[in-house]
């Protein structure tokens, strides 16, 4: 400081260590992952951090801002991070590339960089890659063929063309696609695509890591509580009114995105709500929409629409749900 | 008495490290009659006292050598008797770090007091005993210093008071002076609790302290075991909860807004060491001479002085064994609120606490400091439940009004935004910024009403003169001839040309 | 047809009453526009902008007689009100009207002043006291710095003093830290 002025002690977060926190708390979701479905995500955290990396150096060069403090706050790596388990694990690098480069460079420092982006930048890169890549984002790994480092090399650099029965829908996709038959929902439900547990597990390990974000004070309750209990609400009403229809709350609940988004993707402080009620309709808002985009729109996981549309709404939350001041009326 | 009363708790607030342990080893002490007392017209909130003194007048120890200008003012006192030496702009403990005037004593050694009378209160009415306070130059001594006599007048007006709150929170981090008042005169403490008790004719009297000073306690607890009246309350330690406000809320559950005071709802705070210097005065007859001050931080033997104000603080902290690390850095009051001082050679004064030997830590460059995340952590930590990532939004694009309209003048520069802030954005400096800025705006606004009205009484009065000169001419022009109009013209020209070969003669004589 | 016409004119009666008694009851005294220009304005009175004083700027502005970057003591902050307030665009001072400069008070030399009481009536808030003959002497505390009291001495025995800063008037500066570069250039 120029001119010093007190406080002159200060407490000892900091933006790179609450990113670090927040890597951290991705680790269990990241070994279950690894565990079901092998080290492709793993390749795919790698390149997207990388590329990351690599495109907020230079951004910050052309921008001339002093890059070393930029780069050490950790912001970039999340942002990485949540892309790249966004994406299928069996998508080819090129995709991650994009991804990421279209986060770090349009959504986030086309808008100001660190602190000024309005949108989510992981959602916008995988929602741009959704809508431009569509038959490649909606391919997910099937989960019972087992494959080795290289094949999950090869596929990494060359995509899944060489080997069969790779890759499935999702259930999700799955669900959404049988439907679309007129069949009535539970015998759809008891399938084995549409039971895909190693998936639930991975959503397990998110949620644990969501637990340590809320034990360490990295992010409060309102946001992951609400969202999942209007999700888990909205899908049960659903679901009450006609069984024949719509899934029970589990299969909301369990797969698909729900847990990373829960606790790691509407959580990003940059372009949530700052004020205690304004998260709550934040995460209401969110939640209401992933169920209408996966139940009645076109896409079979609607997450990221549904953040990057929240995110809109933001400023006017932020401005209606000001709380009262101390001793105010 | 009562012990465990339901405490309220306020929104956020910081348990910082209070590194209280460093001064409150050793006892109180004071120092030998300093060479120089040097008395600064500016010690408290509001107008600088009146001169009432000139060079080479001797003075008693008490004796008033400025009084309160108006009301919002405090009386200044010498410390000691003496001769006053100089009369001059010097350097004073403030913020702006920009000299003002200053009384000095040069102590002649005696130390002779004027004649002391204690305050007959009980025969003179609270009116009287208003107007003595005046004089008695006792301001807020936790660090406001804000003159008492206007808190005693608000109690007046407001009607019957029924709490007194006595203030021995003392949240800042370092500070003690108020912990070791109560340790060393808790006797004293309690007598004066009673009498400001009965002058304020409350019913009940809080003291309020937070549960890290366990000695003060004990002995407080000790000391009002029979008192029916008065009752110790101990809050959490979390700082800001000696804030006015943030410890009415946490005994008695009322929140009280920006610009409205605590007597509007029956209540009276007071710091221990105002209660003290408000009994010592009605007591003994003692004006505000003195104090006690945490001298404390990176320093050989930190501890609490009693001491004189006007002494230079250099001397206390070479008698405190000077700095372990030299940097010449001093700041006045707590780490959280106090300031950097401009320099060693102050005095001291009736708002200072503590002054903390500025450890390296708190003046090197800090962590670097990045754009707001909006994380809303400064929001969780904010004691006003304000929203401290807005204002500092609209502080620091200088959306001034913007600014007020989401409360700016509600925040009471705590610190504790800043202190969370993970992105190390100096929150505070910013909202202390914008206050200046519109407080200046405000004055200016008001100094240009000021000058239209002056404005348009001149255009009027003109106006006036024109008409009424013109009714004059008229007359005279029925009455004189013309010819003697030109010479009367021809007379004042004269008398102008004069004048003006006058000065320019003088003025070559002064070349 | 018929009921369509009666609608239309039932619905105009009544719009009409509707708007006749707002009329009344929300009635706009005088022109508002120019005190709020001249509540901007710096009222220093001191013509730099071409008008005898503020409010006659002021109502210059207001008939678009006079642009909004004539007033130098108002400064750039003063322009951006006035363009606020009307909605046009903001220019930089014109530079024929003289340069914004720091807030001072005018000082009479008492040695040298012959009292003539020439800057008595230059002075647009009567803020200069004295009588013919003698010395005169300056409010500080009203004179708006207008320099107006400058031309008319015969003695130049009137001094402009710049305000300076002490504990009283003195304010908390912006803060100034290293980094972030980006933040301070949006923020100028």
């Amino acid at each position: 400081m120029i001119n010093l002025q007190s406080p002159f002690v200060q407490g000892s977060t900091s933006v790179s260590n609450i990113m670090f926190i927040v890597m951290l708390a991705l680790i269990p979701g990241l070994i279950i992952y690894m565990y079901f479905f092998g080290i492709g995500i793993l390749l795919n955290i790698i390149l997207a951090s990388i590329t990351a990396i690599i495109a907020e150096y230079f951004i910050l060069k052309i921008r001339k801002i002093p890059t070393k403090v930029f780069l050490t706050d950790n912001t970039a790596l999340v942002t990485a991070w949540l892309l790249a388990l966004s994406i299928p694990s069996i998508a080819p690098w090129w995709i991650t590339v994009i991804g990421t480069l279209f986060a770090i460079i349009i959504a986030k420092h086309f808008y100001g960089g660190i602190g000024s982006n309005i949108f989510n930048p992981a959602m916008i890169g995988y929602a741009i890659l959704l809508i431009s890549f569509p038959a490649i984002m909606t391919k997910w790994q099937n989960p019972s063929y087992l494959y080795d480092a290289n094949i999950a090399f090869s596929v990494f650099m060359h995509g899944i063309d060489n080997y069969d029965g790779i890759a499935s829908a999702t259930p999700l996709d799955y669900v959404k696609t049988e439907l679309l038959q007129n069949k009535n929902i539970l015998p759809i439900l008891n399938e084995p695509l549409a039971r895909l547990t190693q998936m639930q597990w991975v959503g397990f390990g998110f949620l644990l890591g969501g637990i340590f974000l809320l034990f360490t004070k990295i992010i409060t309750w309102h946001l992951p509580v609400i969202y999942l209990l209007t999700l888990f609400t909205i899908s049960s009403l659903f679901h009450l009114i006609d069984p024949s229809q719509f899934a029970p709350f589990q299969f909301h609940l369990l797969n698909g995105g729900t847990m990373l988004a829960a606790f790691f993707i509407i959580t990003d402080p940059v372009s949530g709500p700052t004020t205690p009620k304004g998260k709550i309709f934040f995460a209401f808002l969110i939640a209401l929409l992933v169920y209408l985009i996966r139940v009645f729109g076109g896409y079979p996981e609607g997450i990221a629409f549904a953040v990057i549309f929240a995110n809109i709404c933001v400023p006017l939350i932020d401005n209606l749900t000001q709380p009262k001041v101390f001793g105010h009326d | 008495m009562k012990l465990f009363d339901k405490v309220f708790k306020f929104n956020g607030g910081i348990r910082a490290e209070t590194k209280k342990n460093i001064s409150t080893a050793q006892p109180i002490r004071k120092i030998p009659l300093p060479k120089k007392i040097v008395l600064p017209l500016r010690q408290h909130i509001g107008k600088l006292a009146k001169l009432k003194v000139d060079i080479g007048d001797e003075v008693l120890k008490g004796q008033l050598i400025a009084e309160a200008d108006g009301n919002v003012s405090a009386a200044i006192h010498a410390s000691t008797s003496g001769k006053i030496t100089a009369i001059e702009k010097r350097l004073i403990p403030h913020p702006s770090g920009l000299p003002d005037f200053c009384i000095e004593i040069s102590p002649d050694g005696k130390d002779q007091w004027i004649e002391k009378k204690a305050i007959p209160w009980k025969k003179i009415g609270l009116d009287k005993v208003n107007e003595l306070l005046l004089e008695s130059g006792i301001v807020g001594l936790g660090g406001a210093a804000f003159p008492t006599h206007l808190k005693l007048n608000n109690s007046k007006k407001a009607g019957a008071l029924n709490t007194l709150i006595v203030n021995a929170a003392e949240c800042e981090p370092y500070i003690t002076c108020d912990d070791m008042l109560m340790r060393e005169k808790t006797h004293e403490l309690i007598q004066g609790i009673k009498l400001v008790h009965e002058i304020l004719n409350v019913k009940e009297s809080v003291i309020g302290i937070e549960d890290n000073k366990t000695d003060a306690i004990n002995f407080i607890q000790h000391a009002i075991k029979k008192e029916k009246n008065i009752s110790l309350q101990i809050v959490p330690t979390i700082y800001p909860s000696g804030d006015a406000k943030r410890l009415i809320y946490l005994l008695k559950g009322i929140k009280i807004p920006k610009g409205r005071r605590s007597s509007d709802y029956g209540i009276q705070m007071f710091n221990v060491a105002t209660i003290l210097a408000i009994y010592r005065f009605i007591e003994f007859g003692e004006p505000s001479i003195s104090r006690i001050v945490t001298i404390t931080g990176n320093l050989k033997s930190p501890r609490n002085y009693e001491l004189l104000f006007g002494t230079p603080l250099k001397e206390i902290i070479d008698d405190a064994g000077g700095q372990i690390i030299k940097n010449d850095t001093f700041i006045m009051g707590g780490p959280m609120m106090g300031f950097k001082l401009p320099s060693i050679d102050v005095p001291v004064t009736k708002a200072m606490n503590c002054i903390i030997s500025s450890e390296p830590a708190m003046i090197e460059e800090k962590k670097p400091v990045l754009p707001c995340i909006r994380c809303a952590r400064c929001a969780e930590a904010c004691p006003v439940e304000l929203q401290p990532q807005e204002l500092f939004w609209f502080s620091k694009s200088k959306q001034l009004e913007k600014a007020e309209e989401y409360n700016l003048f509600d925040c009471i520069e705590c610190g504790c935004c800043s202190y969370v802030c993970p992105s190390n954005i100096p929150l505070v400096q910013y909202y202390r910024f914008a206050k200046s800025e519109i407080i200046e705006e405000r004055h200016e606004y008001e100094q240009a009403n000021i000058a239209r009205e002056r404005n348009e009484f001149r255009l009027q009065r003109l106006e006036r003169e024109k008409l009424e000169r013109a009714e004059r001419n008229a007359l005279r022009r029925a009455q004189s001839s013309s010819e003697e109009k030109t010479k009367l013209i021809d007379e004042k020209r004269k008398a102008i040309a004069d004048a003006m070969q006058r000065i320019e003669k003088e003025d070559d004589k002064n070349d | 047809m018929i009921t369509s016409i009666l609608v239309v004119i039932f619905l105009a009666v009544i719009i009409g009453i509707v708007l006749g008694i707002s009329a009344i009851k929300f009635k706009v005294e005088g022109d508002p526009i120019i005190e709020k220009i001249d509540s901007i304005l710096p009222q220093t009175q001191c013509g730099q902008c071409g008008f005898p004083g503020c409010k006659p700027y002021a109502t210059a502005i207001a008939n678009g007689e006079a642009d909004i970057n004539q007033c130098p003591p108002g400064g750039d902050e003063g322009i951006h009100k006035l363009a606020d307030l009307l909605g046009v665009e903001y220019k930089p001072l014109n530079a024929e009207h003289g340069e914004p400069k720091p807030k001072s008070v005018a000082i009479i030399d008492e040695k040298t002043c012959i009292g003539c009481t020439l800057c008595i009536q230059a002075c647009p808030v009567d803020a200069i006291l004295g009588s013919a003959k003698h010395m005169h002497t300056i409010i500080e505390k009203e004179c708006t710095g207008c320099e107006l009291c400058l031309p008319p001495c015969p003695v130049d025995c009137i001094d402009m003093v710049a305000i300076e800063e002490n504990a009283e008037n003195w304010k908390w500066k912006y803060p100034v830290y290293k980094i972030d570069k980006v933040s301070e250039r949006r923020a100028s």
